[in-house]
């Protein structure tokens, strides 16, 4: 069976201007072709799964306040369904990354990642999380957060504006829309991966899991809960 | 009027011609809990998207309007997603309890819901003690709340549950005694029976004052038992991240969302049927043409329509209130609630005795 | 001023200079904390509000610069100067028994220099981690990636660790302190939580629902800004402070901008003056209407933060139009404003006057009048005069405590002397009062616009400047009103075409400071209530 074009409801298709990344892939589909009752079970969840993206309340600087505006009534991206951020990452499937990442917040990002359910989601949005922004000549600066988590849209602008941001969030609705569920070997990465190679990311899950989390020192929760 | 139990008598006959005592039984089980099952879902779903639809209206938003017409899939694609998503294995949890929480707060909620009659007839089970079974299950959902809060590991969530236990169990006290001013002035607890004897005035009016405070009481304190703002501390967003279900992802999180949302349709459900006249429509003595016109519209819709009336005045409050402090919320209901609830039902004695 | 001179008279071994109204004493460090406690402590004229501590590396020397106010005469400022010859093993005297406001300001000079502070019973760093290597305003740090790498593991950070200290002082001696106390329940409140306010990391030791401890973590949005500056031209640099409090982006501007157009003794047109004043009110307004949206959301009221938000679009707008940016307007240069106000900037302030006016009353049915509102914030988080003074709680959150200090009044800069406006005082202390002034500014705010919107003179937006610009030697300092406070500039120029020292004065980094004084014994849902009402941003307190 044909792989359908990309299709999103809340955007024509020619209105997106940068394709060429989801068209390669597209025909890269195309040449292997899929099983019909797959596919047709792809589509309903990647329906689901592109209608229904919740994000991570998670900013640290000028980013975050457009991303209010995002909430607030003027630009409303209820609208598509993405307006219930969810504040624990364990219910989050997308992380907006907005804002400049710091050497001290890097961990604190990666763990943050690490914590959220698959499927999972990072946008970029702003310069200082694509590359270091206007902070690039600091010594405190991470250049880009995909040095640390792999990133799927990048949207620039310092901070970008709301409607950039819907762009944004778009682009990655339409991306999750060509996600494979049920054929997931043939997957290409989808993602730009950061440096880290699998073994060693495995491992930093672990880790992450053994340490607990900062939120749950388990040592002071048997003391606080016999009190 | 319609009357829902001619439709499963018939059913019920229809199965006895074919089949045995035991297998009729059994077929009827599996019947009435996959259309339970179905229409909590469902609810709980629309609920949601209510939900979304009446907080956007308060806050001079669109709210979901792309999937589907209307935005109305919106929810459903919410439930797909949650489906799929990864379901993750804590370590340092205590993964039994914490695996058992869940699944309490959403079998207490639908086994109160099993038990509210929708019309007359379609009523899963009919107690003699309706309204004490109703009380007793539904507040067994805080213990799955407490275990949530405690067999995560997390001190947010501990908090949340610590608050929650006292919240829950607080104003449990003011809804049995709003609904025991009820049953004083219906003399029993057969929900069916409270519903019947509404058929010429709902007992809002029936019951004059003591009634109309039982029924404010009755909404506080309930919305309070749903944990929905200006009640929600135990999952207080600005404070403890997602209170109690902080460390709960996937289905196992849907449970908690829906068992919310369900929770809050059950508070209004049973606030229409104790005050409003479940499914009786609307009755004055006196007005015959009126009361007919009246039973022309199905006991469902009346039903429903009352419920959500309800529902729309809890999404009311939940978007225009600040949230309270915990020693503010106990002392509301302590220091106020409570107080009065007492002095309620000595009216209402009275009312009845006169 | 007779009794200044009579003060300095108490100082022998001080030498003084005068430019201006700011008085430079010159100590040795030995002599620091006597010098420092005869300024707080005499009758004469006290000077109770340490304003800020700029840490200087002169190259050959390391130095302190510690600015005064009185609050008795707040025109008046006093800079304290000391420097130490010692590289290695830097150690001055701490005056945290002085000024509450000098914890944390020490701690930056730690941080940031290495200077060791004899008698602070907390010698942590302040931004940067524990492990990092080397001092980064240091003239000589080596700021290459291989010597500190981006981390991949948290820091480790013990909840019962012993505070280092420096303590060498025996007429002071101090007993080193345990953060926590083994058996304390601490909860982390950030730095990723909702209700921070950005990415600030409070530690918080809780018995049952009571707050018994905080201990505020920065730095996890600290970016470098003083280094950077080091190394950027003068108009390089301005973009960087919108970037610090970006809510109230062109008031900081602004500041920078004074300070270099003092140091280039340029005269800034009128009708740029004019321009820059209806600007950074309006900006105030934006700040004011989201730091009221989100004291709300704090309190668990969204309703009334995307109220907020939606008449915040309004102000987005006019500056967008005009500026170009939305919310980093990029507006003032040096010698004036970026470019001419767009044609329909007065008729669309104009209309948003009254529309303002409008909702701020809805705003106030919303939610001043809630029962629950009223509730969660009379009788909590009460600060004294003395306190916000001592701990250099400017702006509004002082204003509430009744401390006269609006930068506005005391030193009237751009137009801010030829419009009529009043200062809010109120005396309470309490939530409510930091609450309600930041409305009651919103509506003084609007009566200085429209005083001055019809007003606009005629003429050049900005003075002519070269195309390099070198700020002759010496130290400029200047300070605004910002939303949140007194934001001050310091640039210590040495003729060059790029500063050798920025130094931007937070206002929000001594209102946590006040989150920790004023939560201890609220409940958990105070201390996020309080911080809402504090209005901090976090990444101007990391810079």
């Amino acid at each position: 069976m044909e792989v359908k074009d990309i299709f999103i409801r809340n955007m024509k298709t020619e209105d997106f201007n940068e394709n060429e990344y989801l068209d390669e892939y597209l025909k890269e589909l195309r040449a292997n072709g899929v099983n019909i009752v797959i596919s047709k079970l792809d589509d309903l969840i990647n329906w689901g799964r592109s209608n229904s993206v919740w994000p991570l309340t998670f900013a640290t600087s000028c980013c975050g306040i457009e991303f209010m505006c995002l909430g607030a009534a003027r630009y409303d991206f209820a609208r598509f369904g993405w307006e219930v951020t969810r504040n624990s990452p364990r219910q989050a499937d997308v992380v907006f990354c907005c804002g400049t990442i710091v050497h001290k917040m890097a961990p604190v990002l990666k763990r943050l990642y690490d914590q959220m359910a698959e499927p999972k989601y990072v946008m970029a949005f702003g310069s200082c999380a694509i590359g270091g922004g206007p902070f690039k000549k600091s010594y405190h600066t991470v250049m880009g957060v995909d040095q640390i988590i792999p990133v799927d849209v990048y949207v620039p602008g310092c901070p970008p504006r709301p409607d950039a941001m819907i762009y944004g969030m778009m682009q990655l609705a339409r991306k999750i829309k060509l996600q494979e569920f049920f054929s997931l070997p043939k997957q290409p990465e989808l993602s730009r991966h950061c440096g880290t190679d699998p073994q060693s990311a495995e491992k930093e899950i672990n880790n992450v899991q053994e340490v607990a989390d900062q939120a749950h020192n388990d040592k002071n929760i048997e003391k606080g809960g016999s009190e | 009027m319609f009357q829902f139990s001619v439709v499963t008598q018939w059913i019920d006959e229809f199965l006895r011609s074919y089949l045995s005592e035991g297998w009729t039984l059994l077929v009827e089980f599996v019947l009435i809990a996959l259309l339970v099952l179905t229409a909590y879902a469902v609810l709980a779903l629309l609920l949601i998207y209510i939900e979304r639809k009446v907080c956007a209206f308060f806050q001079c938003r669109i709210g979901p309007n792309r999937v589907g017409p209307f935005g109305i899939l919106q929810s459903v694609a919410d439930m797909v997603k949650i489906l799929l998503k990864e379901i993750i294995r804590i370590n340092k949890v205590d993964s039994f309890l914490f695996t058992l929480a869940c699944f309490l707060v959403i079998i207490a909620s639908l086994c109160t819901f099993g038990a509210l009659p929708f019309d007359g007839g379609l009523h899963v089970i009919d107690f003699n003690i309706g309204v004490f079974y109703l009380l007793a299950v539904s507040s067994l959902g805080v213990v799955g709340i407490l275990l949530a809060g405690w067999s995560s590991n997390n001190k947010y969530t501990m908090i949340g549950a610590m608050r929650s236990g006292a919240q829950l169990i607080s104003y449990e006290l003011s809804c049995g005694l709003s609904l025991l001013s009820i049953v004083i002035l219906s003399g029993t607890m057969q929900l069916s029976q409270i519903v019947e004897q509404q058929s010429d005035l709902w007992f809002i009016f029936k019951g004059h004052v003591p009634a109309f405070i039982a029924f404010v009481i009755y909404l506080i304190a309930g919305h309070a038992e749903t944990n929905r703002g200006p009640f929600d501390l135990p999952e207080a967003e600005s404070e403890l991240t997602a209170g109690y279900h902080t460390e709960y992802s996937g289905i196992q999180f849907g449970f908690f969302y829906l068992a919310e949302y369900l929770n809050m349709f059950i508070i209004a459900a049973i606030a229409a049927t104790m005050f409003l006249g479940g499914w009786m429509p609307f009755h004055v003595p006196g007005w015959e043409s009126f009361n007919g016109i009246m039973d022309y519209i199905p006991p469902v819709i009346w039903f429903f329509g009352k419920t959500f009336f309800c529902v729309f005045l809890a999404l009311w409050v939940r978007w225009a209130f600040p949230r309270l402090r915990i020693d503010q919320l106990l002392a509301l209901e302590w220091k106020i609630l409570l107080p009065i609830g007492l002095i309620n039902i000595i009216l209402m004695t009275l009312l009845v005795i006169l | 001023m007779n009794i200044l001179e009579n003060l300095l008279a108490l100082l022998p071994f001080a030498t003084v200079e005068q430019k201006e109204n700011i008085f430079t004493l010159t100590v040795s460090k030995e002599k620091l904390y006597e010098t420092a406690s005869i300024l707080k402590k005499n009758e004469l004229v006290s000077f109770d509000f340490l304003c800020d501590i700029i840490g200087m590396d002169y190259g050959d020397s390391l130095g302190l610069i510690y600015r005064l106010n009185s609050s008795a005469y707040p025109a008046y400022t006093l800079t304290l100067k000391t420097s130490t010859e010692e590289r290695e093993n830097p150690r001055i005297d701490s005056v945290i028994d002085l000024w509450d406001s000098a914890d944390l300001y020490e701690r930056e000079a730690h941080d940031f220099l290495g200077i060791a502070f004899t008698g602070n019973p907390d010698m942590r760093r302040l931004f940067l981690r524990q492990d990092w290597k080397g001092y980064p305003l240091r003239k000589d740090y080596d700021a290459s990636p291989e010597v500190n790498p981006i981390p991949m593991e948290n820091e480790k950070i013990e909840d019962m660790e012993t505070l280092p200290i420096i303590d060498l002082n025996p007429d002071r001696k101090i007993e080193p302190e345990k953060l926590f106390e083994a058996g304390e329940y601490v909860v982390n409140f950030g730095p990723q939580h909702p209700a921070t306010h950005g990415v600030l990391h409070l530690r918080v030791a809780l018995d049952g629902e009571i707050i018994m401890k905080i201990d505020p973590n920065f730095g996890y949005i600290h970016r470098g800004i003083e280094k950077m500056c080091e190394a950027y031209t003068y108009p390089q640099m301005l973009h960087l402070t919108d970037r610090m409090d970006y809510v109230s982006g062109p008031i900081n501007r602004h500041g920078l901008c004074l300070a270099i157009e003092k140091g280039l003794e340029l005269e800034v047109p009128e009708r740029a003056q004019y321009i820059r004043t209806i600007i950074d009110e309006l900006s105030r307004v934006a700040s004011h209407l989201l730091g009221w949206g989100c004291m709300a959301m704090d309190m668990g009221s969204i309703t009334a933060f995307v109220y907020g938000m939606r008449d915040r679009e309004k102000i987005m707008d006019i500056i967008e139009e005009t500026c170009g940016g939305r919310l980093m307007a990029n507006y003032n240069v040096i010698g004036g404003v970026m470019a001419d106000i767009h044609p329909d900037f007065q008729k669309k302030v104009k209309e948003f006057i009254p529309y303002m006016r409008k909702m701020l009353k809805e705003h106030h049915l919303l939610f001043t009048g809630n029962p629950i509102a009223r509730g969660r914030m009379d009788g909590v988080g009460y600060l004294s005069k003395e306190k916000a003074i001592s701990l250099g709680a400017t702006g509004p959150t002082g204003r509430a405590s009744g401390w006269h200090n609006d930068i506005r009044k005391i030193e009237p800069y751009a137009v801010y002397g030829k419009v009529a406006f009043e200062e809010m005082l109120r005396e309470g202390g309490m939530t409510f009062d930091r609450y309600i002034i930041r409305l009651d500014e919103i509506k003084e705010s609007l009566h200085i616009i429209e005083q001055l919107i019809d007003n606009i003179p005629e003429g050049a937006y900005a003075a002519k400047t070269k195309a390099v610009i070198k700020v002759p030697e010496g130290e400029y300092f200047s300070r605004v009103e910002n939303a949140r406070g007194e934001f001050g500039v310091y640039i210590n120029s040495r003729g060059d075409k790029y500063p050798y020292r920025v130094k931007f004065r937070s206002p929000s980094m001594t209102l946590v400071n006040t989150l920790k004084a004023i939560a201890v014994g609220t409940k958990v849902a105070d201390l996020i209530m309080l911080g809402g009402s504090l209005d901090y941003v976090v990444p101007c307190i990391d810079r």
